[in-house]
């Protein structure tokens, strides 16, 4: 405590200013033209940390500092410029798991270091700073070990689908029970194994929390993992008494909790429901075999080049299959022929669409589709009924009517896109065989209005593309 | 500064990320989750102190590790979210 109060007040004022430079950052992306500059603010929000805790520090070990940031900046940058926009749910994944490993190791080196931290009382490390430490140590491990293992589903390590063991509520519950026991014992008893027990339960807890959740449910856990790590970060600035932390473990915690509910509500799920885990493993074996000889009809890339060319309208509407087969770059092509043709070309994302919140937006701005040609749900859904043709590529439930009619459906309820009331809907799909995430035949293949177009999405509208003249 | 006056800043700063973050446009919500992980690792802060102060070897080689992780994080993702938004164009006319 004695440290704290000898913190001058320029330095308080500092972290206060770089706390604020990171309320700006988030407040810039509400455009993307503002954005840019909300970015610069928060970089010059973390200079301004990094270089007020240097100076007001007396610094043992300058040297192996400036190495330490030099080795990581240089893996972070060369990441950075290397990444493929199409893997950025992994990376994202990736950097949770760092920042919780930062917080486990802070909270580790506090521990055994609490007098450079300013937390030694009387009676050992000060109570209150136990409670915080343990929290800020516990929510880390967690972070770290659940983004590792979203990390290893997003980058196909390991299977999307679910891992359940047997009795894993008790299992859960019981684990979450016993650390947070263990944190209320660490304030009477401050003897290595409570702290490193905490520890070690809390990687467990991340691993077996993840383990049963499937791919199609990772936009929820990537934004959920999103938020623990904004609050490892307050946790450890109510430790450090730092107010930069504070503020910015708030925000991102905000941040992350807002993502999550975002996702919930565009899937229809309960956030408890998505925590349990297990949705999306097996096809539900016996509707998908009853439903597979149903009558379709099947189109080729000629056909579909026709009827988009005569079109006014034509909505796209793009899915996790667009980004698997890297379609973009195509589609772009595809859009701009078409306007060459005078048609008016829309796109149009639900929320869920890709492995994480926005996904589809950055790839369509990868492929320099324009920000302004790209539609929200909520902002495009009338219009299907007055566009000639809706493109549907790999996307599937989050256009499926059933979620609007069928009660029995799994995913009644769920906001989806209307593109049956388009005219014709053109359907790209690898093969009538698989169903989506929700493991639910899509009656959208077999309406009079739609022609299926089999095949891997990219060589499709690169058909497309050569046979619209 | 005291335990109550931590917290009010934290629960304001919970209200205030409430606010902005609805504000944030869904287009961009990916940019928003590489920049909230790049500020986050403001933690760097608390590896920083950790690492230079000589009192204890370990806590400062750990502290030196978590200087190295929260740097590949703000690096990476200022850099990454610089590129993302870099993309995002209007349309020319």
């Amino acid at each position: 405590m004695e440290a704290a109060h000898e913190t001058p007040s320029w330095v308080l004022l500092a972290y206060l200013v770089s706390g604020i430079c990171f309320i700006l950052a988030l407040r810039g992306l509400s455009s993307p033209t503002s954005s840019r500059s909300g970015n610069r603010a928060g970089m010059i929000g973390m200079a301004i940390a990094v270089v007020t805790t240097l100076a007001v520090h007396e610094i043992a070990s300058l040297p192996e500092i400036l190495a330490a940031v030099a080795i990581g900046g240089g893996i972070g940058l060369v990441t950075a410029r290397r990444i493929q926009m199409t893997a950025m749910p992994q990376l994202v994944a990736a950097f949770h798991s760092l920042v919780g490993m930062a917080a486990v190791l802070v909270g580790a080196a506090a521990y055994l270091n609490p007098g450079a931290f300013g937390i030694l009382g009387p009676d050992g490390i000060l109570q209150v700073s136990r409670v915080e430490m343990g929290l800020g140590v516990a929510i880390g491990a967690i972070t770290f070990s659940g983004s590792v293992i979203a990390f290893l589903k997003l980058n196909g390590n390991m299977s999307g689908k679910p891992i359940l063991l047997p009795g894993r509520h008790v299992i859960n519950l019981g684990t979450l029970v016993a650390i947070l026991g263990l944190i209320a014992y660490f304030t009477q008893d401050q003897q290595p194994w409570v702290f490193f027990t905490v520890m070690a339960l809390s990687f467990a807890i991340g691993f077996l929390l993840i383990i049963p959740i499937g791919g199609a449910d990772m936009p929820v856990v990537i934004s959920m993992l999103n938020s623990y790590s904004g609050w490892a970060a307050a946790a450890m600035g109510f430790t450090l008494h730092n107010s930069a932390m504070i503020i910015t473990g708030a925000l991102v915690g905000s941040s992350g909790a807002i993502l999550s509910y975002i996702m919930c509500r565009a899937m229809n799920r309960s956030f408890i429901s998505v925590i349990a885990g297990g949705f999306g493993g097996d096809a539900i074996a016996g509707a998908g075999g009853e439903v597979i000889d149903r009558a379709y009809k099947r189109g080729s890339a000629e056909d579909a080049a026709f009827l988009m060319s005569q079109a006014d309208q034509v909505i796209i509407v793009p899915g996790y299959g667009m980004a698997v087969s890297q379609a973009q770059h195509a589609l772009r092509e595809m859009t701009d022929l078409l306007k060459e043709q005078g048609v008016r070309v829309k796109f149009a994302i639900h929320p869920v669409a890709g492995r994480m919140p926005g996904h589809m937006n950055v790839l369509l701005a990868e492929a320099n589709v324009p920000y302004d040609e790209v539609f929200e749900l909520e902002d495009i859904n009338s219009e299907f009924a007055q566009t000639d043709v809706a493109f549907v590529i790999g996307a599937n439930d989050v256009t499926n009517p059933a979620a609007k009619t069928d009660k029995t459906s799994p995913i009644y309820g769920m906001p989806v896109l209307d593109v049956e009331k388009a005219r014709t809907v053109l359907f790209v799909k690898r093969s009538m065989g698989g169903v989506g995430y929700a493991g639910v035949d899509n009656e959208l293949f077999y309406r009079d209005n739609t022609m299926m177009l089999l095949a891997d999405a990219k060589k499709m509208v690169e058909e497309i593309v050569k046979n619209i003249h | 500064m005291d335990f109550i006056s931590i917290l009010s800043i934290f629960v304001l700063a919970c209200f205030v990320g409430y606010y902005v973050v609805w504000s944030v446009t869904p287009a961009l919500h990916t940019p928003l989750m590489s920049v909230t992980n790049a500020i986050s690792s403001v933690i760097i802060v608390g590896a920083l102190i950790a690492a230079a102060s000589a009192a204890s070897p370990a806590a400062k080689w750990l502290g030196l590790v978590g200087v190295a992780l929260a740097s590949v994080n703000i690096f990476g993702g200022f850099a990454v979210t610089a590129r993302m938004l870099a993309m995002y164009k209007k349309k020319e006319r």
